[in-house]
Parts: C-alpha cells; structure tokens; sequence
C-alpha cells in the first residue's frame, strides 16, 4: 500500500477530506520550496504535489507557466529535484507525487526514472499529456512501485470514466473546468455535475480529486460538499509565494493551508 | 503507411494529450474518416482547390538556373503561385470545409512565418467562419505584413510571449485556447504535427502536391524525378511531396534549417542531430536537452523555426526512406538570390532551403537527370529579412 492509499484510508477514519498542495519545484528557490512544504505539513496538509518544471507545459495557464520558467532560470535538475526530496523526507511522511510532462519521463527511461524517484520518497506520478492509450510502458514501470494518477475532464464518457478509474490508482484527478491550471470561473454546473457522474460510475472504488481553478476555503468548502474526496490546489499557492518574504514564508503557507483544511473536516 | 494504425508510424505519433481533448480529438477522426473519401466532400474541396486556391500548379522548368549549375535538369513546383501565396492553402482549404461539416463556429490556428495564419484568416473569410491566430511574439514583429494581412481579412491575431516566442509557443498557446474552448471551437492546425490524426490528415490534404507531380513528370519525359526536394519545419509542403511518391524510384530530400550551423545551437535541424520525444501530442524527433527540455530554435526562416516535426518524417528517417539534410542561413540567402536573378522568382526564405539543396545535387548530377523542388511558397514575406541579413552582412 502507497502512502497514498494509506493516507485515504486514514482520513476516511477520521471522517475528514484530502486537502493537496501543488507546488512548483525551486520556484522561487529551493530554500522557499523547503520553507514551503513546512508550512504546508504545519497547516495541515494531508498530501503535497510537486512540480517539476517543463519547458512546454501545455495544460498550465499562466501561473503556473511562470514558476516554471523561474525554477528552469535557477537550475531547478532532475539530480536536484530530487535531493530536494530526499530532503522534505527526513522531515515528514506526507505523501508526495511528482507532477510533471511526459517527455521527463520519457528521456531518462519510465523505468529508471520511477524507480530513482521511488528512492527519493515519491509515491506517486500525475502527467496531464499522458493519455491512457499511451500508458502501457509507464504503467509497467510504476508497477508494485508508485501510484498513476490520472486525469478525467468534464467531458469524458461514461465508458472512458471507467477506462481511466481502472488504469488510474491513488486517485482520480477530475478537472474542475475547461481550461489550465489556475482559471478563475467560479464553480460551474456542470463540474458538480461531472463530480455525481465520476462518483456513480466509480462507485466509490477509488477516491475522486478536483482541481484546476480551485483557490479560496469556499472553493473547498463547496467542493467537498458536491461530494469530492480531495481538493487540489495550485496556483493559489504559486502566486502566495510569489508576494510573500521568504521569512515570513513557513507561517503565511501554514496559515493559508489551516483555513483550507478546516473545509475538509465533516 | 496508409493510414496508421492507433496513430503510430512505427514508433512515432500517437495522442499525447490532455483528457478533456481527447473527445474533441476523437470527434475529428471520427468526422475526417467519415468525410476524406465522401464525394460530395471531395468535389467541394475539388472545387475551391481549383477556383479559390488555383489548382493545379505549374511544374516551370528552370532552365536557366539549371544550365548556369550544369548538371540535372531542375523543376520547380510552384505552390507559390497558390492564393495566399504558399501550399498552406491545400491544407487549409480541407480542414476548414471538415470545420463546416462539423458545425464548427469557431476556428482557432497557429502559425509561423503567419503563411498557415493568412490562407486560415482568407478561407474562414470565404466560408464564413470567425478565425483568431496565435503567433509568437517575434515572428508578429520579423513577418508584421502578414499581421496585418490577417487583420484585414477580419481575423485576430494573439501573440504570444511565453517561451522562445515562436511557432512552438504559438502551439502551446493554441492548444491551450482549445483546451478553454473545446466544446465550440476546431483547432486547424497547420503543419503535420500534433496528435493523431492531424499527422496524417494534413498529409493527406498537401498530398495533393505529389499527386500533381507525378502526373506531371509523367507528361514530361513518362517517369518519376530522378530526385524530389523539399523543405522540413513541421513538414506539411513536404510530406505532401513526397507521400505520393514514397512508393517510387525517386531520391527524396528534406532539407531542415542549419541556421549558424549544426555545431552552434543556433538551428532547427530537428532530424539531423534531433533526439526521441514528445511534444505537442506526439512522438517524434526533437531538439532537447538531455533531461528533456525542448530548447530554442533559430532560422532565417520563421517557417521552419520549430524544435519538432512530422512523426511521419521521424519514421522516413528511421526507415533510411528519405534522406533529411540541411541548408545554413548564409547558403539560403545565396540560393534566393540566385533564384530570384536567374529566373525572376522569388521564393520563400523556408522554399530557398530546397533550392539551396537542388544546387548541391544538381551539381553532382548528370544532365539527364531530373531533380524536382518545391517552392512551397513566395518570398514576398521575405524582403525585409532578406534586406536586414545583406546589410549586416555587408552583400549588398
């Protein structure tokens, strides 16, 4: 068992939601990212995404296409990255996924990179180009190894839900809205929607994040009560971390991630 | 390969893509499988080909350009005379009439050198289709007439200033906007990249090129060309001239953009000293770093200036089918001045690197030989590059 799935199993015990972070790897350093993922684990936080950047990340929008630009600027490698790792876990036992595009994967070996990244404390990978018709070798070398947490849209079919919840492990990451990372559009019907549809076709066999625009505690709070397992949020953090002091850096994350974790506990 | 199977040639292709495009992707190969061989769909495009466009196109021999080299006898196929002035239109012409049977309102493009963004913004103008083009920052600024042919046509250009700021970018811009949009908007792609089966589906549209000249040569002297040429960026002008002919006897040349030369990393030789990846939805050969990270491209050419190409293209090259060579930016602006003089045809700066490579084996070649080039497009675009590259340069 992943600490992944462990960490589902554990908040369901407890009556309680998964709140996830994404952050971007050394943006805008990687002392901030340190700070950042204490001030995370201090608010509460029940499992951290990890960006590692690429130098075309297609489905992020701006926020997050800047972080990237930056944490490529400052040398943010794969040797780096993942020391970086090794670092955050001799602090905590938060799960941690790796988020990134394939072609990362993909130049150094699926293999050879899961299994460097299972050494550095990494339980699980969400890659937004990976299609499940492209999946055969990636879900090979993450087998018995780390979860492969895949994305489902608003707009994905009855048999395509089924499809992905089965190749998908850890969780399903449900799109919130039709567009990149970090859109602000308010919460629509349809994403309600979406959230009934992927739950009566999952049956609740595998727990169902939502993210993409999702930002603010009444985000979370709405989220949480159309009937999510876990709510991701991203560029919210991103654009905190842009304007806050690196002093003051552990305490602003930890105080922001309390009052979104609040929203998660029934 | 006819039509590929799972969207792979060989290794290369696929659909590398986020899930909320994967029914719109679904939805297009459903409607392109449905159509390409429909003959009601056929004769429309047949037509608009024919009076919009002005199919088919001269093969000019270029006697003077062949007697001053000395060697084989060089033929020009010229797509520059098209509307618009380049083959984008072939391309252009199908997606947007597969865009109306889908009842699809609103166009969404990429572009370049801004050749795909013009033939998008004239045939969404004919058909009646609103048309936005996403164009890298500085390619708006080195081919601003086409900006503002564009705007005229009624059509709104984005550019975009993340990245290297060119085609790439534009790409990551354009597939981003259909990601927002997908449920209203059809992405007309220009080049044969992308996810499957936009490789296959621009080929088989600029097909019509290849298809022309063997009928053509056959007219001549009753053979295929000894050699065919063509440029490479994404690759749409040439795999269009040589999928009709990959069956054949003929020598097939790509020519990829050297820039300052393959050892300077100024270049987009993608398939010369690219390596495997993904990008934009497929696999293919790309310029990268060894973690993976696409690097920046230059070429005089806005056109060719793109770190991927054509799966179909990667698979060639693999197979040992087609050879892909490169032209560097001084031995382009040579052949554009070379053409230009000797027959009063001035080509595009992406076109030049064919005719660059034409010199080269025509000079090797024996005078019965046949070497046919495409002039995928005109150098009117071009002038003020041109211009600014001869006063630094000091040729003027």
């Amino acid at each position: 068992m992943t600490r992944i799935k462990e960490k589902f199993a554990e908040l369901e015990g407890e009556k309680q939601k998964a709140l996830i972070a994404y952050i971007m790897t050394g943006f805008s350093n990687e002392n901030a990212t340190i700070s950042t993922v204490r001030g995370l684990v201090k608010g509460g936080v029940d499992i951290i995404e990890l960006g590692f950047p690429f130098s075309d990340p297609l489905a992020d929008g701006p926020v997050i296409q800047n972080a990237s630009t930056i944490s490529l600027k400052k040398g943010t490698k794969i040797a780096k990255f993942f020391s970086i790792v090794k670092k955050i876990r001799k602090e905590t036992d938060t799960p941690l996924i790796l988020m990134t595009y394939t072609n990362i994967l993909y130049q150094k070996g699926y293999a050879k990179f899961i299994l460097e990244a299972k050494k550095a404390g990494i339980d699980g990978f969400i890659l937004p180009d990976m299609s499940i018709e492209e999946s055969k070798e990636y879900l090979e070398a993450a087998k018995n190894k780390t979860d492969t947490i895949f994305l489902i849209s608003p707009n994905t079919s009855n048999t395509r839900i089924q499809k992905i919840s089965k190749t998908s492990s850890g969780f399903l990451y449900l799109v919130a809205v039709f567009g990149t990372t970090g859109v602000k559009t308010g919460i629509k019907k349809y994403t309600l929607d979406a959230i009934k549809q992927v739950k009566k076709q999952t049956k609740g066999k595998i727990p169902i994040g939502i993210g993409f625009g999702v930002s603010t505690p009444e985000d979370v709070k709405k989220y949480i009560k159309a009937g999510a397992d876990a709510v991701i949020v991203g560029s919210a953090y991103l654009k905190l971390i842009e304007k806050t002091p690196q002093n003051k850096l552990e305490s602003k994350i930890a105080s922001f991630t309390k009052s979104l974790k609040k929203q998660t506990i029934l | 390969m006819k039509y590929p199977k799972n969207g792979r040639f060989g290794e290369f292709g696929g659909k590398y893509i986020p899930e909320t495009l994967v029914p719109a992707i679904e939805e297009l190969e459903e409607n392109y499988l449905k159509f390409k061989n429909d003959k009601k769909f056929k004769k429309e495009l047949d037509y608009y080909l024919k009076v919009y466009a002005g199919r088919p196109t001269p093969l000019y021999y270029a006697k003077n350009l062949s007697e001053k080299i000395g060697g084989a006898k060089i033929y020009l196929k010229r797509e520059d005379l098209l509307h618009g002035g380049a083959h984008k239109i072939n391309n252009t012409l199908g997606q947007a009439l597969l865009a109306k049977k889908m009842n699809k309102k609103r166009i969404i493009a990429e572009t370049g050198a801004g050749q795909h963004g013009v033939a998008t913004a004239m045939v969404c103008a004919a058909l009646g289709m609103k048309a936005e083009v996403y164009m890298g920052y500085r390619d708006t600024i080195r081919q601003k007439q086409n900006v503002f042919r564009m705007n005229m046509l009624g059509c709104e250009v984005h550019p975009v200033k993340s990245g290297s700021k060119t085609l790439k970018d534009a790409i990551n811009e354009a597939i981003r906007d259909w990601i927002t949009n997908v449920e209203n908007t059809y992405y007309l792609l220009g080049s044969a990249v992308g996810p499957h089966p936009y490789p296959v589906m621009v080929r088989d549209f600029q097909s019509v090129i290849g298809n022309e000249i063997k009928s053509q040569m056959k007219k001549i002297n009753n053979k295929t060309p000894d050699t065919v040429i063509a440029c490479v960026g994404g690759g749409s002008n040439a795999i269009g001239t040589f999928y009709p002919l990959i069956d054949s006897n003929s020598e097939i040349i790509g020519v990829e953009a050297a820039g300052h030369g393959l050892k300077s990393k100024m270049h987009s030789a993608t398939l010369s000293i690219g390596s495997k990846g993904v990008l934009h939805g497929m696999m293919t050969y790309l310029l990268q770093d060894k973690e993976g990270q696409v690097t920046e491209t230059h070429s005089i050419s806005a056109g060719l200036d793109y770190p991927g190409v054509g799966p179909e293209h990667s698979y060639y090259k693999d197979a040992k089918r087609v050879k892909y060579h490169s032209a560097k930016d001084a031995e382009v602006i040579d052949a554009f001045l070379l053409l230009t003089r000797t027959e009063g045809i001035i080509p595009a700066l992406e076109s030049s690197h064919a005719i660059a490579e034409a010199v080269k084996v025509a000079r090797k070649s024996k005078k019965s030989e046949t070497i046919v080039v495409t002039l995928s497009g005109r150098g009117d675009k071009d002038i003020e590059e041109v211009q600014n590259y001869l006063n630094k340069h000091d040729k003027n």
